[in-house]
């Protein structure tokens, strides 16, 4: 099905081609980084983690986020999400090869890579979540292949698969479980470590991913004869409203938590990202961003009227997805390490090149899903002439 | 004199045993489970170090000399003043940073923004060793002491995130491009993997003290295994009031620092002393 992805219109190859382009920068980049070492980024002995890991770490969610089709359609029969199904566990794989590509780019000895199947270490949350990333990976592959092979071939898929599918339910919400453990299972990070992060993390992706695939369909139905329905684009508003009034309640309990208890390490943390410490204020202007981008997606999505005109939910969309990448792609993994553990506050931010290599790698996410998209249409016979 | 030496030369025995078996990583989750974070250091050799900081506080070149020996004996590149890039096996942070947790408001002047002396603590229960997703640092059982091993680690840095004490560097750029004139005998590390201090275990193995030991002329540290009752560092932490960084966290450091100050009250203020035997009829 594959040469499905390689015949197009200029169009189609005008884009394929600017995505190939951002990532031959970010390639030519990316080899300085292996040529030089991560010091071409902004990470230093302090702030050791930054874009790449908060990149990777959002980007699981929008990975895990593919449940809130599937779950829905196999496990509750709610044929409305029939044509969406496959648009989600595309933007998975999508999303899984990005974030494995993100961690690629963030290892100190990447040609070292294979020790950690070498020297399988349990007691590591690192090693559960490269089992979790990888087996999720493969499940989505696998899945979306046979259950598409069976409709070009206008049969039911077989009756194999659909265990597999069931599994692929729990494997997501672990996938973004075990992430959020990577974090908040660490003594020396207190502002990591609190028993709402893998929740909050699970919330804020059942939001995020279902805004961007609202926004993903509405690209793809303006561009072909794909229809993804009214009924179902009605359904994942809702998810996302239920998923955001839920992330902005935990994320509220939090800063309650913190700032009443009063305790000096967890407070310095929050004061860092929404007023800055020692005049470093580098997040704040983030922050509030998100925070103002967050009350907007509310106010459009509770209200019934603008959650359903398509013109409304597109800003509450591209305003949910903004909001929560801010504060998980930027703001949660660097306040994790200002003020450092000896009290310091240092400053981050991504350089150039870092900045490059990543937007590459979104390019290349972004060239997988218009490939796989492309497939799933064309067995469907729904590609514009 | 005599007995001290022959005891250590008997530890850096075991220890050099240990090296030998280190080929045999063994996973640290038995030291994960739920310990009581006060409780002595588990059996065996445990090697543990005491830092007198009030003898730092009367030597305020020796801490210089401390890290300087410890960065030349290990090849630890100086990138001067760029604290990006930096490589710091030892080094010095005043003494309120160094005990950042805790507060010292009305402290003696003369600890009053000490530089004092921040190392790998070579925790009982090391948070770093835990999350090491290929086993390239841990714990070696023999004497405690937290290794690391440069040809395995994958530079993921999740060890330096999961360090409470920020005792761990990571190789942003080439070391050997900084190291003018490296020391033959102790190798060199390569762009992209996390390193540390190892409490000088290849010196140990040749039946020396740790650099940074060996340097101090008065005791100013002191180097030994806590788990013989009658070790210098077992006898001195019996006399003495010592801190160690962070003990809450329950990684229960092997580092201690002293604090007190081992003159009577009659030394440091006699006109205090001959008040109380004024009013109160004591001598």
């Amino acid at each position: 099905m594959l040469e499905k992805a390689l015949t197009g219109t200029r169009t189609y190859w005008i884009w394929i081609f600017f995505l190939l382009a951002i990532m031959g920068a970010g390639a030519a980049a990316w080899f300085w980084q292996l040529n030089v070492g991560l010091t071409i980024t902004g990470l230093s002995r302090d702030v050791v983690w930054g874009f790449y890991i908060a990149q990777f770490t959002f980007l699981v969610g929008v990975a895990a986020s593919a449940v809130m089709v599937v779950l829905p359609y196999y496990l509750h029969n709610y044929k409305a999400f029939g044509k969406m199904t496959i648009l989600g566990e595309f933007l998975a794989i999508a999303a899984v090869i990005m974030c494995m590509s993100f961690i690629f780019v963030d290892m100190g000895r990447p040609d070292r890579i294979f020790n950690v199947f070498l020297y399988p270490t349990p007691h590591s949350m690192m090693f559960w979540d490269t089992v979790a990333l990888g087996g999720y990976l493969v499940l989505n592959i696998l899945i979306s292949r046979v259950t598409l092979s069976s409709e070009r071939r206008g049969e039911p898929p077989p009756s194999w698969i659909k265990p597999v599918i069931l599994l692929s339910i729990p494997w997501a919400v672990s996938i973004h479980t075990v992430t959020a453990f990577l974090y908040s299972g660490l003594a020396a990070r207190p502002f990591w470590m609190t028993a709402i992060l893998a929740p909050r993390f699970l919330a804020s992706a059942f939001a995020a991913g279902p805004a961007l695939l609202i926004l993903l369909a509405f690209v793809v139905r303006r561009l072909t004869k794909f229809d993804p329905g009214k009924e179902a684009i009605n359904k994942l508003a809702e998810i996302v409203t239920y998923a955001m009034i839920i992330n902005v309640f935990f994320v509220l309990m939090e800063v309650f938590t913190a700032l009443y208890s009063n305790i000096p390490e967890h407070i310095h943390h929050f004061e860092f990202l929404f007023t800055g410490i020692e005049g470093n204020t580098t997040m704040a202007p983030w922050m509030w961003l998100s925070v103002i981008l967050a009350i907007v997606a509310l106010v459009i999505l509770i209200n019934p009227t603008t959650r359903r005109a398509e013109s409304t939910l597109i800003i509450g969309c591209i305003a949910v997805f903004g909001s929560l990448w801010i504060d998980k792609g930027l703001g949660m993994v660097i306040a994790g390490f200002v003020p450092s553990p000896l009290g310091k506050v240092v400053s981050y931010t991504p350089t150039i090149p870092e900045l490059t290599i990543s937007l590459a790698i979104y390019a290349m996410g972004l060239l997988i899903v218009t490939g796989l998209y492309k497939i799933a249409l064309e067995v469907r016979g729904q590609i514009k002439a | 004199m005599d007995g001290s030496r022959r005891k250590f030369l008997k530890l850096a025995g075991l220890t050099a045993l240990g090296a030998a078996g280190a080929s045999s990583i063994k996973a640290t989750a038995s030291s994960g489970a739920a310990a009581d974070h006060d409780a002595p250091s588990t059996d065996g050799v445990r090697l543990a170090m005491v830092i007198d900081l009030r003898k730092f506080a009367k030597n305020d070149a020796l801490v210089e000399r401390c890290i300087e020996a410890c960065h030349r004996t290990h090849n630890v590149p100086d990138f001067g003043d760029d604290e990006k890039n930096a490589i710091k096996w030892i080094w010095a942070d005043d003494f309120e940073t160094a005990f950042h947790s805790q507060e010292f408001h009305f402290i003696r002047e003369d600890l009053k923004g000490k530089p004092t002396l921040l190392l790998c603590n070579h925790c009982d229960n090391p948070p770093c060793t835990r999350v090491c997703p290929t086993q390239a640092t841990w714990r070696r059982e023999s004497d405690g002491i937290v290794m690391m091993d440069w040809h395995r680690c994958i530079g993921c840095r999740y060890c330096v995130v999961a360090c409470p004490y920020g005792s761990r560097s990571f190789n942003y750029m080439d070391p050997r491009r900084i190291l003018d004139d490296p020391t033959i005998d102790y190798p060199t590390r390569m762009r992209g993997v996390v390193e540390k201090c190892t409490f000088c275990e290849e010196r140990l193995a040749r039946g020396l003290q740790p650099a940074c030991v060996e340097v101090c002329t008065n005791d100013e540290i002191v180097f030994g295994d806590i788990n013989d009752p009658h070790s210098k560092v077992r006898e001195i932490l019996t006399e003495r009031m010592a801190i160690r960084r962070k003990p809450g966290l329950g990684t229960r450091p092997e580092v201690y620092y002293i604090i007190d100050d081992p003159r009577t009250l009659q030394e440091v203020a006699p006109a205090a002393v001959v008040e109380v035997t004024e009013e109160g009829g004591h001598a």
